[in-house]
């Protein structure tokens, strides 16, 4: 009796053993049951709503896809910095990517097909179920897919493994992106990728709230005092003043606005507990307990884009991936989107979000994914791009032209100037969870602890880099 | 025995033979992996090409999660204190639920017998993605059993949203602690990393609707092993308890519970294997969130490999966990140890004291 058991537990545990080692390692292959619920689990957590996730993109019709393309065609021929290098051997190019849609998908697979038209070459275009797992596989695998998008937060990461081609200096139009977001993908010195796209954060007013709270077009804040002053003013009948999701992609723009950040302005020292963070975070941390803003979740919402299409608050923080938002789950809400208000020391500041063109080092087509990256980086190709899902265009070059299709984004472009990019170090990203799951009890926390723990903790991951 | 030469001699090798096919399977798929993955956690891995080519660093992965003062440290010990929490609540509370309805299930004059053991063990046949995302949507602030609640006048939390320990918040609804000045002798001290006043805040909010869900999964696919045990208990012993006056607490007490050991063994131990590594709920729930409180040591050894390219140290994790695992189950082995009821070996003398 007593051995059969025995032996029993043994099973028991081994199983068990290898249900956890399976789950660790990258090689086994049971980890992958998981795999499949990815691409349902985009949870209403708020931490995901970043630059390449514009939620549901505006104008997702067939037929701005295939004018987009059209458009991309001509460009071709028109002056620009694209060609097709004399003797480039044809290749066949793949391209990993976490896509906001059918939208961006469609716009991607007609803007490389002409690229292949005119190449010769073939492209394969994946939209990743879960851009970061498949990614690691194909590293482990030494099959990673040529071409992938990567947000600044997975540069020092990927770079620091030797999973990057640094192509950085070699692209013809280096200089017409945007600075912001050429230091966004800098790491060590080396302009590792081109950027693709960028966002900015801007404050959204219902102008419906805003004119019942008989506010006019001269209370529009741009002073934190003044926000404080009509969040309250807006806080009435069950709805509140503002709300914004609680991560540090939001919260990080106060202490911009305050003149501070989390790094150093070359990203080599944290600077989390540096006086004007502290104080940004006390304001922040104010408006929570005066009643003037509440963090979405608390609203019972995914993210404040929610809330304010919910009208469950009068005002928030978001970028231009709002629109889609707006447009198609929210049709009856009126906005008005101005700047981010100044701190105390009178600086404007927000964030900038943006993805980038990675290559890996273990392709071997790099000369031809190099080629594309020039070419879906023309202003004409990033033109299309912006019309067909939403996306800010990351060259200078395109800006006029955006600017006159678009002008309510005028905001979001002007953001760029004062902004500030998402810190990229390796072993930063659970850093900056643990600073978002701090921001959860903010309101009954002390902000300088908050921050001490995570200058602690950023200052271990830089130094480790 | 292999030496062994004569009519018999080629029968190791047959045997061998014929369990090659699952040898191979195992060494490929267990064995290797598990080799590979002991490799990794003292590797400097860091996801690029083959592991094997990845430099030695001895133990300082296991150092970083369990000596050296951390992001790391801090991250493992939240994640083991809410694995801790949802073990003692999810263990007893499943296997005593699964028993309950397995006696309800065996009573010999319920009607529907069919449809009840249909319905109960339903939740463990459908998919875990599906429920997570139905429970989400029932334990939102507004959600419907925050509506329930509302009808017996209580405010319900919002559960996926709510960081707070459920412990503190009793404690300070008893007035006995403070939450906002906690005593400076539970502060100060701590192990792993980790406050004396965060390990004992009880389970937070939304790991509470976790454990709900969990049990509420499980319990049935148990209630199906207590209740084929249950029809394995002789009924000639049964009756001897009845005719001998028995109350029917004492049968179930002194006859039917000795009789389901065996099975109470296996679905603690099955559940104690199946709780510690607690995954997917948490994926789906968006990785351990709010405030950490519903971190858990598989999923932290998922992110820590995935999403932050320590490789080793997310194996060094599934090591420690793998490690509680088997301390866990040997503790219970011991605690459920027969004692009094003599077996039956006993019987005949038995050389040297070994059971």
């Amino acid at each position: 009796m007593s051995p059969r058991r025995m032996s029993r537990v043994a099973l028991t545990a081994t199983i068990g053993a290898v249900l956890v080692v399976s789950a660790a390692c990258g090689s086994g292959g049971t980890g992958q049951a998981t795999n499949t619920s990815s691409s349902s689990s985009s949870p209403p957590s708020s931490s995901s709503q970043s630059s390449q996730s514009p939620t549901q993109s505006e104008s997702s019709t067939g037929s701005e896809t295939s004018s987009q393309s059209s458009s991309a065609t001509e460009s071709g021929s028109a002056g620009s910095s694209w060609t097709v290098p004399a003797g480039m051997p044809k290749a066949k190019l793949t391209i990993l990517f976490g896509s906001s849609g059918t939208a961006e998908t469609d716009a991607l697979k007609a803007a490389t097909a002409d690229w292949a038209k005119q190449t010769g070459s073939t492209v394969e275009v994946t939209p990743a179920s879960n851009l970061d797992q498949q990614l690691a596989q194909g590293f482990s695998s030494n099959t990673p897919p040529d071409l992938f998008y990567m947000d600044p937060s997975k540069l020092g990461t990927y770079a620091k493994a030797g999973n990057l081609w640094a192509y950085g200096d070699q692209l013809p139009n280096k200089a017409d992106f945007y600075p912001a977001l050429v230091k966004s993908f800098t790491y060590n010195g080396q302009l590792y990728c081109a950027p693709k796209d960028q966002s900015t954060l801007a404050l959204w007013i219902n102008t419906a709230d805003w004119t019942a709270a008989g506010l006019t077009d001269s209370d529009i804040p741009t002073t934190w005092d003044q926000l404080d002053a009509v969040a309250k003013k807006l806080s009435t009948g069950g709805r509140v003043g503002l709300s914004i999701s609680p991560t540090r992609d939001r919260v990080d723009a106060f202490f911009v606005q305050n003149g501070g950040y989390l790094v150093n302005d070359d990203g080599t020292q944290a600077t989390v507990n540096s006086a004007q963070n502290i104080q940004a975070l006390t304001f922040v941390k104010k408006m929570l307990t005066d009643g003037a803003m509440k963090w979405s979740s608390d609203l019972n919402t995914g993210w404040g884009g929610e809330a304010f299409g919910t009208n469950k608050a009068a005002m928030t923080i978001e970028g231009p991936w709002m629109f889609g938002a707006l447009h198609s789950d929210y049709p009856t809400i009126k906005y008005k989107i101005v700047p981010l208000p100044a701190g105390p020391t009178g600086t404007q500041g927000t964030l900038v979000f943006t993805n980038c063109w990675a290559i890996s080092a273990a392709s071997k087509n790099h000369d031809q994914a190099l080629n594309l990256v020039e070419y879906l980086t023309q202003p004409s190709v990033e033109m299309g791009f912006a019309k067909a899902f939403g996306v800010i265009p990351s060259v200078q070059s395109a800006q006029a032209e955006y600017l006159q299709q678009f002008p309510d984004n005028k905001v979001f472009v002007d953001g760029i100037a004062y902004a500030k990019g998402v810190v990229s170090a390796p072993g930063v990203t659970n850093v900056l969870a643990d600073f978002d799951s701090q921001l959860g009890s903010l309101a009954t926390g002390d902000p300088k602890t908050i921050l001490d723990s995570v200058q602690t903790n950023l200052k271990s991951a830089l130094g480790g880099s | 025995m292999s030496t062994k030469s004569g009519i018999r001699g080629r029968e190791g090798l047959a045997g061998w033979l014929f369990i090659a096919p699952v040898v191979i399977i195992l060494g490929l798929f267990l064995l290797l992996p598990i080799l590979v993955a002991i490799w990794v956690s003292v590797s400097d891995w860091g996801g690029k090409g083959s592991p094997l080519g990845a430099g030695y660093v001895g133990a300082t992965n296991y150092e970083a999660l369990l000596v050296k003062p951390g992001l790391a440290q801090l991250n493992l010990a939240t994640s083991l204190r809410n694995n801790l929490y949802y073990v003692i609540l999810v263990v007893p509370i499943q296997t005593v639920l699964a028993l309950f309805l397995a006696t309800i299930l065996n009573a010999r004059r319920l009607k529907g017998k069919g449809f009840f053991r249909t319905a109960f063990y339903f939740p463990s046949v459908t998919s875990s993605v599906a429920i997570v995302t139905v429970f989400l949507f029932m334990f939102t602030g507004a959600g419907v059993v925050n509506q329930i609640l509302g009808w017996v006048g209580i405010h319900g939390p919002n559960w996926f949203n709510d960081p707070r320990g459920v412990l503190r918040l009793a404690l300070s609804e008893l007035n006995l602690v403070n939450p906002d000045s906690p005593p400076g002798w539970l502060t100060n001290h701590g192990f792993l990393g980790l406050a004396w006043w965060d390990w004992l805040s009880g389970p937070s909010v939304a790991m509470c609707a976790l454990i709900i869900l969990a049990v509420w999964t499980t319990g049935g696919t148990f209630m199906l092993m207590f209740l084929a045990a249950l029809q394995d208990v002789p009924d000639d012993v049964l009756e001897a308890a009845t005719v001998d006056g028995a109350t029917r607490w004492q049968i179930f007490r002194s006859v039917t519970l000795p009789a389901l050991r065996p099975t109470l063994f296996l679905v603690i131990t099955l559940g104690l294997i199946g709780t510690w590594q607690v995954f997917d709920q948490i994926y789906l729930t968006g990785g351990g969130g709010p405030g950490k409180t519903t971190l858990t040591p598989a999923y932290l050894s998922y992110s820590a490999a995935f999403n932050d390219f320590k490789w080793g140290q997310g194996a060094a994790i599934a090591f420690i966990l793998f490690a509680i695992i088997v301390v866990m189950t040997i503790i219970q082995r011991l605690v459920m140890r027969e004692r009094r009821t003599l077996p039956r070996r006993r019987r005949f003398p038995v050389s040297g004291g070994a059971r």
